[in-house]
């Protein structure tokens, strides 16, 4: 601001309009500085929707549309049509046949929502056990839960695929799952939190002739739902977007998540039409903008409590 | 506890006691522990033995170092390190000051346009980086893609971002840098935010400029998520894969192949796991001495 003072020229008293601005003018920049980064990393996922949305033959023209001007789920039709029909097994002789592209969409469903509920459970069970209980070895378990932590995952892919396959568990949403299920971040961020609830409250539920699973069902559980929530969100972000593990597991295309789906679609000879491709990714992406919006409270909050201890 | 010698419980009723005292608390970490050891624990022995041995599909045998000594004198080995460690350079560096430009920039706004802001940076985070990568094949296409379009403009390109194996890696780097990343917004956004503003009103009374202020109240304070953000972007850094494995599949002739991509290329198109798993412990072996310095620092830390 002095820097703008110190051009005016003439010693003329300024009037209040251009006083004004130059007061606010650092502050519009910033804000422009802040839309145009924004915008930036914004960017590549404006991009895809637009490219879903914009019929075929324009999608490969000069200039590109950078607005759809005819919007229309031309290319989610192709897409759908492209990776052809699949059977849905519900176990038993019940067959459901479908397009492959929605089958997808319901095999990552499942396996998304089944692990993330399971992993509520576990993480909140042992995080309830690591804030709340005393008992023998308690510091030992706690250190080899974070030791796990070190340990990335390529390391044990190897073993683990031979291991999978051992138990014949190759092709199945089983050895999708389950190496998954252990998992730090989420009893580390429950233990966190139910580390915060009194623990009068447990023990009143005891006195009161409440079962030690009791305790933790009717009292540690509803009063730690944030924490509930923001485990079951990241498991479920988790699971949702994880590609190698079952990129290596599934091996028949009935069975592939969206995102292994759509990578084979892309190595596939449609996957030069961008518009199809990009209406499939659409697919993908939707349902955690969705997740992202109905809870970005628990988002930001899941990163704080990951980030306190580091 | 207050009994006496002559009616202290005889071992198995001790057993007995210290089961009915701890049997819920055992029961309630169980399924994670058994998670843990069947799933981590184990594999992770195994992977050490394996990197020992050579392992196929036909069984496997005691090599001794072969599968390090191997790689040694392996050109794509070295290859797929140094391209490793640019892509987690560029990545650490713009990220950590792009995050921290980005959370100062938004500190004096308004509370609900701070919130704003921090959402929008955030919500390409919770993408698959597939949908990401598969966006940015169609960014970086030749003919069509809207870079060369953004180039052409100026009379430039095309340039082939993703077939010139000169390029690619690159472009890989670039597609990364651009995304203000939205964790490092978050974290320090909520870090500058718990600054006292005292300190900076004694700043003030000293005469101090907001430069000053900025490096000597506010880097300096930010350290615990500096170092916390760095270590957690190196290791997001080395581990690349799906990028490389969507946009370019480590070629063209090589040129984009990662430690990890090749650790997939190794077990599961070569089938040569014992070497798999020596990469993959070479990884882990960067990955730890990532983490141990991040402790190292953490524990230095100024407290307010």
């Amino acid at each position: 601001m002095t820097a703008a003072n110190s051009t005016q020229a003439q010693p003329v008293t300024r009037s209040p309009a251009v006083r004004r601005w130059s007061q606010r003018l650092p502050r519009i920049l910033v804000m422009i500085c802040l839309v145009l980064i924004a915008a930036v990393s914004l960017f590549p996922l404006y991009w895809l929707f637009v490219t879903a949305l914009t019929p075929a033959s324009s999608t490969v023209k000069l200039p590109p549309e950078m607005i759809p001007t005819h919007p229309t789920l031309e290319n989610l039709e192709r897409i759908i049509r492209v990776s052809g029909t699949g059977k849905l097994r519900l176990g038993g002789e019940s067959i459901i046949t479908m397009p492959r592209l929605l089958l997808w969409f319901i095999n990552t469903a499942f396996i998304a929502i089944f692990s993330t509920a399971l992993h509520v459970l576990f993480d909140s069970m042992a995080g309830y056990a690591f804030a709340k209980r005393k008992f023998p070895g308690s510091n030992l378990f706690f250190y080899m839960i974070l030791a796990a932590l070190m340990i990335p995952a390529q390391v044990t892919l190897v073993p683990l695929y031979l291991m999978i396959t051992q138990f014949k568990l190759i092709n199945t949403f089983a050895g999708v799952m389950m190496p998954g299920l252990a998992d730090v971040i989420g009893i580390f961020l429950l233990k966190q939190y139910i580390q915060t609830l009194p623990s009068e409250l447990i023990e009143a539920a005891r006195i009161d002739g409440a079962s030690e699973w009791g305790a933790f069902t009717r009292i540690v559980l509803p009063l730690s739902a944030p924490g509930l929530a923001v485990t079951a969100i990241f498991a479920f972000q988790r699971y949702w977007n994880s590609f190698l593990w079952p990129l290596i597991v599934l091996q028949s295309p009935d069975k592939y998540t969206l995102q292994v789906g759509l990578s084979f679609v892309n190595t596939s000879e449609f996957g030069t039409d961008y518009g199809l491709l990009m209406s499939g990714a659409a697919l993908a992406a939707i349902p955690m903008i969705i997740v992202f919006f109905a809870f970005q409270k628990y988002f930001m909050q899941g990163l704080r409590i990951g980030a306190v201890k580091g | 506890m207050s009994a006496s010698p002559a009616t202290r419980p005889g071992p198995l009723a001790r057993v007995a006691r210290f089961w009915q005292r701890n049997k819920w608390s055992y029961f309630f970490i169980a399924p994670s522990m058994i998670l843990f050891s069947v799933f981590i624990f184990f594999p992770v022995i195994q992977a050490f033995l394996f990197a020992f041995q050579k392992v196929d599909l036909r069984g496997s045998s005691w090599v001794g170092l072969k599968n390090f000594t191997d790689l040694a004198s392996s050109k794509l080995f070295w290859a797929s390190m140094r391209h490793t460690v640019i892509y987690a350079f560029f990545v650490v560096v713009a990220w950590i000051s792009s995050s921290l430009a980005v959370a100062a920039l938004i500190q004096p706004l308004a509370n609900r346009a701070q919130a704003l802001f921090r959402g929008a940076f955030y919500l390409p985070n919770v993408i698959s980086i597939i949908v990401i990568s598969l966006v940015w094949i169609w960014i970086f296409h030749p003919e069509f893609g809207f870079f060369n379009y953004l180039l052409g403009l100026f009379g430039l390109g095309p340039v082939l971002w993703l077939q010139n194996p000169d390029i690619a890696l690159w472009a890989i780097v670039l597609s990364t840098v651009l995304i203000v990343p939205g964790t490092g917004v978050v974290l320090y956004s909520a870090a500058i935010g718990a600054i006292p503003p005292e300190l900076y009103e004694a700043a003030e009374v000293e005469g101090a400029s907001a430069f000053r202020k900025w490096v000597s109240i506010t880097i300096p304070l930010l350290k615990p998520t500096t170092l916390y953000l760095m270590v957690i972007y190196t290791i997001a850094g080395f581990q690349i894969f799906e990028r490389v494995y969507i946009m370019t599949g480590g070629g063209p002739i090589n040129s984009t192949m990662t430690i990890v991509q090749l650790i997939y290329q190794t077990a599961f198109s070569d089938f040569n796991y014992g070497r798999a798993s020596a990469e993959a412990l070479i990884l882990f072996a960067i990955i730890a001495t990532a983490s141990i310095i991040q402790f190292k620092f953490l524990s230095t830390d100024i407290e307010y």
